[in-house]
């Protein structure tokens, strides 16, 4: 009962990010018709942007220790960071810790900047163009945005670790009565699930209790007649691709404490993430989150070695095998709406 | 007065032995000319550095790059010579390659077999390199040796750790200066027993590809040969980025020590995910629980920050070793890149000089006669102390070393620690080993 309990809790954490990567793609097809594959490449862009604000923190003067050796046996460079000369070595050390978190005030506007230019300076010159077109201009412009965060930031992982008082792990059992020690999950990973969730009911809030929501809903049901209405439903899609890149890039930071970022961090999230839409229906933002958490556990389980032992590989193909099944069943996808990628 | 009969038997018989007699040296020269592969007719000699420069290996492929063009320098007599004023063997005088200037292209392997293979085919077959030399997988240094055997030059592996690529795939055009999964297993597992003792109760998680399956068979028998036991064996997909599903299940498995036959970003992933779920936390049949990572490497050290604190491992060899090699070679690279170089870039340094030194001791660039001048060759100087390319299956054996993950590093360099420096005679195995067996060296093959 624990084990499932745990890959449970595995599930939801994967799911998180599934889902929160496809209710972004979702919002872009919603709203544009644009089969965005360089969403996983925003993710990634997220995740660097705490690797930058953790070097803008760190960054120091170098001082002399004549005790010290360096490897060539020359006086040892001792690094000092700015900010804890400024501030002190206590409050300069936490704000340093705390650099992940703070990472969320620095990645809103960058992504919702790196989102304006992306629609408006390439994007949008593909609206009218077929899908395979938009495949292909995003798939190159993913590669293109890996490259040049390799060329600055190399291609070896870099730790973004939580903060001190968010690492470690926790014992969930004996909070619901196991024995010490069944359930032991780690904290920076139950914060990530209820970020995801925070974030999700932020957007469908968004969308479901503003006017400007009300627009892009109708404006994703019948963009000519809102347009007819005078209103400029153009600019406020605009908006909305920015604010999908927004949610990618903040799921993309509060994951670096989990696995620590690397250039290609994007591309592992991309065709599972367009798995999920899929299968949870093309347009279908519920359906986009339904499925992020149902594939995310499906795959956690897929993974345990009673699993393995008993259907080989099954870890590596449940999610497209579960795909193909709802396809069959459901050609819409589980939360699929008619007329989506139908014409 | 003497008579002489002339006959018709006579002429013809003076004919072939006068027309072989003048051919003879048109044959060895025809011959010589096409004796083999890209053989150098300027002043010139160009090798082929192979390494990763794009995809997930790039900086290693990177530091692999500086290590190479180091040795070429040092080769053409330019910087302090670095290793040519250790290594035991004098043969190298810093005036290039048996006087021909050093000169290098390189290709990017990708860390993909075709692309390397694919790379690698081009610089013989475009650029006339007479030698391969680099990479960072086994995979890929399987791949190249195969090409390099039919393509008639020879392969100077770099950072490859499967007992295959001198085991079941080994070829007699290649040559392997790096340790390999089963030094890994023979080096560790006395210092296993000694930190953690002989009754352990070991995981693993393996990647699931050729490498990750030598290793965990090493591992597995070196570690069960001291008494310990195998929980469970499970394989993880290369691919894989979040190993908390295959972590959750070592919580309550009954282990109490995690290896993790893991490399590169697959490692740092998985360790770091070890760390966040408490296992180094966790009290396991009433022992500490640890993790072991057989095969380490600097960048990933670097990778895996603060998680790698007290974690056992092994390596080919450090920067931080006191042999006049070692050193000689850290003064050079660091004082020209402002850094120590990594335990890939030291195996790619000494097999550019070994090579080097192996054509002016046979006197030619014929990869038969650079193959017969590094079998069974042995040597100092060039770090690890004395070494030996054993001729039977193209295997450098020198002292493997174990470290651990610096607890107090004072900089960012020093992420390990060296544990113990394991002699070459603990580590040394039979050629026909069954870890080792299933392959054949063949014959030499000079190609053209």
């Amino acid at each position: 009962m624990d084990a499932i309990l745990l890959q449970i809790l595995n599930g939801l954490d994967k799911g998180s990010a599934y889902a929160l990567i496809a209710l972004g793609l979702t919002l872009i097809f919603g709203t544009l018709g644009v089969v965005n594959f360089a969403h996983g490449a925003l993710f990634m862009i997220g995740a660097f942007c705490a690797v930058t604000l953790q070097k803008l923190l760190n960054l120091s003067f170098v001082t002399l220790d004549e005790t010290q050796k360096d490897f060539l046996g020359n006086p040892l460079k001792v690094e000092t960071p700015y900010i804890e000369a400024w501030f002190g070595p206590e409050v300069g050390a936490t704000i340093i810790d705390w650099s992940v978190p703070l990472s969320i005030l620095f990645a809103i506007p960058i992504m919702l900047l790196v989102g304006y230019v992306m629609e408006r300076g390439l994007i949008k010159h593909f609206y009218k163009r077929p899908h395979a077109d938009q495949i292909l201009v995003t798939f190159g412009l993913a590669i293109v945005l890996q490259e040049i965060v390799k060329y600055f930031f190399g291609a070896n992982p870099i730790q973004t670790p939580p903060p001190d008082v968010l690492s470690g792990s926790v014992d969930l059992g004996t909070m619901v009565g196991f024995d010490p020690n069944a359930i032991i999950y780690p904290i920076w990973r139950l914060v990530y699930f209820g970020f995801a969730v925070g974030i999700i009911g932020a957007v469908f809030s968004f969308l479901q209790f503003t006017t400007f929501g009300m627009v892009v809903r109708a404006g994703m049901a019948d963009r000519e007649t809102v347009g007819l209405l005078g209103i400029n439903i153009d600019r406020r899609f605009t908006i909305m691709f920015g604010i999908a890149a927004g949610v990618a890039g903040l799921a993309g930071v509060m994951y670096g404490p989990i696995n620590p970022p690397n250039y290609h961090m994007g591309m592992d999230f991309l065709v599972l993430s367009f798995v999920v839409v899929v299968v949870g229906g093309m347009g279908s933002l519920p359906g986009a989150v339904l499925a992020g958490f149902l594939l995310g556990i499906l795959e956690s389980f897929a993974s345990t070695t009673w699993a393995t032992t008993t259907i080989p590989g099954i870890n590596q193909i449940i999610i497209y095998l579960v795909a193909i099944i709802v396809l069959l069943t459901r050609p819409r996808g589980l939360m699929g709406r008619k007329g989506v990628m139908e014409e | 007065m003497t008579k002489k009969n002339v006959t018709r038997r006579g002429v013809l018989k003076s004919g072939a032995v006068a027309g072989t007699g003048l051919a003879l040296p048109t044959i060895f020269t025809a011959s010589s000319a096409a004796a083999f592969t890209n053989e150098p007719t300027g002043s010139s000699v160009t090798l082929g550095f192979n390494v990763p420069q794009t995809g997930p290996y790039a900086d290693e492929g990177n530091d692999e790059l500086l290590a190479q063009q180091l040795a070429v320098e040092h080769l053409n007599g330019e910087g302090d010579g670095g290793c040519l004023n250790t290594f035991s063997s004098k043969a190298l005088q810093g005036n290039g390659i048996l006087g021909k200037k050093v000169g290098f292209v390189t290709g990017d392997t990708q860390t993909k077999s075709d692309a390397a293979r694919a790379s690698a085919k081009s610089m013989i077959e475009k650029d006339g390199a007479i030698m391969i030399n680099g990479g960072s997988s086994s995979g890929v240094a399987v791949a190249v040796q195969g090409l390099c055997q039919e393509a008639g030059v020879i392969f100077m592996a770099g950072l490859t750790h499967a007992n295959d690529t001198t085991g079941k795939d080994k070829k007699a055009n290649g040559f392997r200066h790096f340790f390999n999964a089963y030094m890994s297993g023979a080096a560790l597992a006395p210092v296993l027993a000694a930190e953690m003792g002989k009754e352990r109760r070991a995981y693993h998680l393996t990647a699931d590809y050729n490498w990750g399956w030598t290793q965990e068979e090493s591992i597995v028998a070196s570690t069960e040969a001291l008494g310990w036991e195998t929980v469970n064996t499970v394989k993880t997909p290369l691919a894989s980025t979040d190993f908390s599903s295959y972590i959750a299940p070592v919580l309550n498995s009954g282990a109490d020590v995690l290896v993790l036959n893991h490399y590169g970003g697959n490692m740092v992933n998985s360790l770091t995910n070890a760390i966040q779920f408490g296992l180094l936390d966790k009290v396991a049949n009433g022992k500490d629980f640890k993790i072991v990572v057989p095969l380490y490497s600097e960048l990933m050290a670097a990778g895996a920050g603060e998680n790698i604190k007290g974690v056992l491992g092994s390596m080919n060899w450090n920067w931080q070793l006191q042999d006049e090699g070692t050193k000689a070679f850290v003064k050079s690279f660091g004082e020209k890149y402002g850094k120590p170089p990594s335990n890939s870039a030291q195996t790619c340094y000494a097999q550019v000089l070994l090579y080097a030194d192996a054509c002016e001791r046979a006197g030619t660039f014929n990869p038969c006669g650079v193959a017969e001048a590094l079998e069974d060759f042995e040597f100092d100087g060039l770090g690890n102390g004395p070494t030996w390319y054993r001729g039977a299956d193209h295997q450098c054996f020198k002292d493997v070393l174990v470290v651990r993950g610096n607890e107090n590093p004072t900089n960012a360099y020093d992420t390990l620690e060296i544990v113990e420096i394991t002699p070459r005679s603990q580590v040394e195995y039979d050629p026909e080993h069954p870890m080792f067996a299933g392959g054949e060296l063949g014959k030499c093959n000079p190609g053209a």
